[in-house]
């Protein structure tokens, strides 16, 4: 057997030829792969960049807080479309995430038969597949006649209460921040649902059943384990949709009503970073393109920021979790 | 919960000035009990008395329904879909299956520890007063007293009387499940149910949860579900001999070790089966 002494047991050169130290195909293709994504990312954050740099350089911090953008006197701030998108996410999340973990909850508990449970919990995720230009659609002939209805009723009952008030200050109009922001969180409804629901159902049955033999009740179990168990789950699901609310751009152009003005009104038009460069952005020329273009840098730089800010708060409640098989 | 006293026949160590009344011989009792999942029938025709404040130990091949048995004490049967049962149990005298029982006060009366410790996401102060706080108890100084006495209880308390507000996730194995027994105890329960306590544990942390239960006697009435059966002759009392759904033999645990009075048993303590 002297003559096979040197040689190592198939199982360390399974995957390699003979001249093993050279990376084979498939090491390679990965490598391929990974690079180009990464670079990929880098060439897009490098173009827009390079093609913002004259409105940076011409309009600097102003452009954020400016309050204006009219073209035709070259004068530009993005101050209501950063507040537009911002604002109009986050009252989504506020409609979304309630619903959406219930949802979640009552899929991942035996309140129904499983076959009813699938059907319904196919139905939800099968939201996230209608393209977004059928959001805006519906949400023009059934979401904005339904607005128009109460949106009067609110302006005219909070007319003298004071923060709300200003909320619903009036005259309510159909096409409107709060019009997106139902539609939005609509869309984002299938990313809590679902990924909630993952979280739910991978927290262990040893978990729930330690819970139960202590006297617990279901909502004790569901609100003292389950849930605290899935945070880490629940926060990341919150997070993507977050993301995803303050990118999309057609059903929220359809919608908003696409103004200009600075509003704190959710019954007033509104506009977001992402629908004014989609309106616009056909259009453009010259210092536009610049400026239009440095919007999109920031609207870049806020959905990493939010995901970065998310993967943090991951991090931190998988640590203060952490162990849990 | 009265102050309990120990065994007299068993526990050399009594404390006299603690009297109590004579433990009961037939603490829980078992009735014809026969059980089915769905159709199959799993245990049949149980009939036994297991003492207060003594060790008892269920012992018997993979499937002959001693965790059954174990997780009707506290009705845990009832979270699986499409379980029913004849005959009774009761504990202390009082039916489990009494329709005026909530499930839910039988269950605090009744601590369980199971085969893998299962300790919450919280911390180690939040795991032991997780079952005061669902029955409302809001009292800082009772819970801190609680937390105290159940963590001494199973000898965790020196270990981790200064981190009580850390996860309870950065403890060992061995202390872990420790962890999970002041858990059962903490709300003073009637008897403690244990499932193959040390199947996941070391020696060392085995022979430590051992000495606990020997402790823990004093004050509960233990039953646990053991394959080990060097356990069993160890720490109980009296052991039960189960197989394919029946009760073989129950007896002290010194006779049914030295000798047993069925074959079947003998056969299994000796290892020819099992």
């Amino acid at each position: 057997m002297s003559t096979l002494s040197d040689e190592k047991p198939a199982i360390y050169r399974a995957g390699s030829r003979p001249g093993r130290r050279s990376p084979d195909l498939f090491q390679v293709l990965c490598w391929v792969a990974s690079v180009a994504t990464v670079a990929t990312l880098a060439w897009m954050i490098l173009q827009i960049g390079q093609q913002s740099w004259p409105a940076i350089k011409e309009f600097g911090l102003g452009f954020i807080t400016g309050e204006r953008w009219i073209p035709n006197r070259d004068q530009y701030g993005v101050l209501p479309f950063l507040l537009g998108t911002t604002i109009s996410s986050l009252i989504a999340l506020l409609f979304a995430l309630p619903l959406g973990l219930s949802i979640a909850i009552f899929l991942s508990e035996d309140f129904l038969p499983l076959p009813i449970r699938q059907v319904v919990r196919f139905t939800v995720e099968m939201l996230a597949a209608i393209p977004s230009v059928v959001y805006g659609l519906w949400g023009i002939f059934v979401v904005i006649p339904l607005v128009q209805q109460w949106g009067k009723w609110l302006a005219k009952t909070f007319e003298d209460v004071p923060v709300l008030g200003v909320v619903f200050d009036g005259p309510a109009r159909s096409n409107s921040m709060l019009t997106a922001s139902i539609v939005l969180a609509l869309m984002i409804l299938p990313t809590i649902t679902a990924i909630s629901r993952n979280a739910l159902v991978a927290v262990p049955a040893t978990l729930r059943e330690g819970s139960y033999a202590l006297g617990a009740t279901r909502w004790e179990t569901i609100f003292g384990v389950l849930l605290p168990t899935a945070a880490p789950g629940i926060v990341a699901a919150t997070i993507l949709a977050l993301g995803r609310a303050m990118g999309e751009t057609m059903a929220v152009a359809m919608l908003i009503g696409n103004s200009d003005r600075l509003t704190w009104s959710l019954l007033k038009p509104a506009g977001t970073l992402a629908s004014k460069l989609a309106n616009e952005f056909g259009e453009a020329s010259g210092i536009q393109v610049n400026a239009l273009m440095y919007a999109a840098l920031l609207l870049m730089g806020l959905t990493l920021t939010v995901n970065i800010l998310g993967e943090l708060v991951l991090r931190y409640t998988q640590r203060k979790t952490a162990g849990i098989r | 919960m009265p102050i309990s006293m120990e065994s007299e026949l068993k526990s050399p160590a009594a404390d006299p000035s603690t009297a109590s009344p004579e433990p009961r011989p037939d603490f829980i009792q078992v009735k014809d009990f026969n059980f089915f999942y769905g159709r199959k029938q799993a245990l049949f025709d149980i009939t036994m008395d297991i003492p207060e404040r003594q060790v008892t130990a269920f012992i018997g091949p993979s499937g002959c329904g001693k965790s059954t048995l174990l997780r009707n004490f506290n009705r845990m049967n009832d979270l699986i879909d499409g379980t029913h049962h004849t005959g009774d149990i009761t504990i202390n005298g009082r039916s489990i299956y009494d329709p005026k029982l909530e499930i839910i006060a039988l269950r605090r009366s009744i601590g369980m520890v199971f085969q893998k410790s299962n300790p919450f996401p919280k911390s180690i102060y939040e795991n032991i007063v997780y079952s005061l706080r669902i029955a409302g108890r809001r009292n800082r100084k009772f819970l801190d007293e609680t937390v105290e006495r159940s963590l001494r209880g199973a000898a965790l308390w020196d270990e981790v009387k200064d981190r009580l507000n850390e996860s309870a996730l950065g403890l060992s194995g061995g202390q872990m499940q420790r962890l999970c027994i002041a858990r059962a105890i903490a709300n003073n329960p009637e008897v403690l149910l244990m499932d193959e306590p040390c199947s996941a544990l070391d020696p060392i942390a085995t022979a430590k949860v051992e000495e606990l239960i020997h402790e823990l006697k004093k004050d509960f009435t233990i039953v646990i579900v053991t394959h080990n059966m060097q356990q069993a002759t160890r720490c109980s009392d009296r052991t039960a001999f189960f197989y394919l759904g029946r009760l073989i033999e129950f007896d002290t645990t010194e006779k049914i070790f030295s000798n047993p009075s069925q074959k079947q048993t003998e056969d299994y303590i000796t290892g020819r089966f099992g």
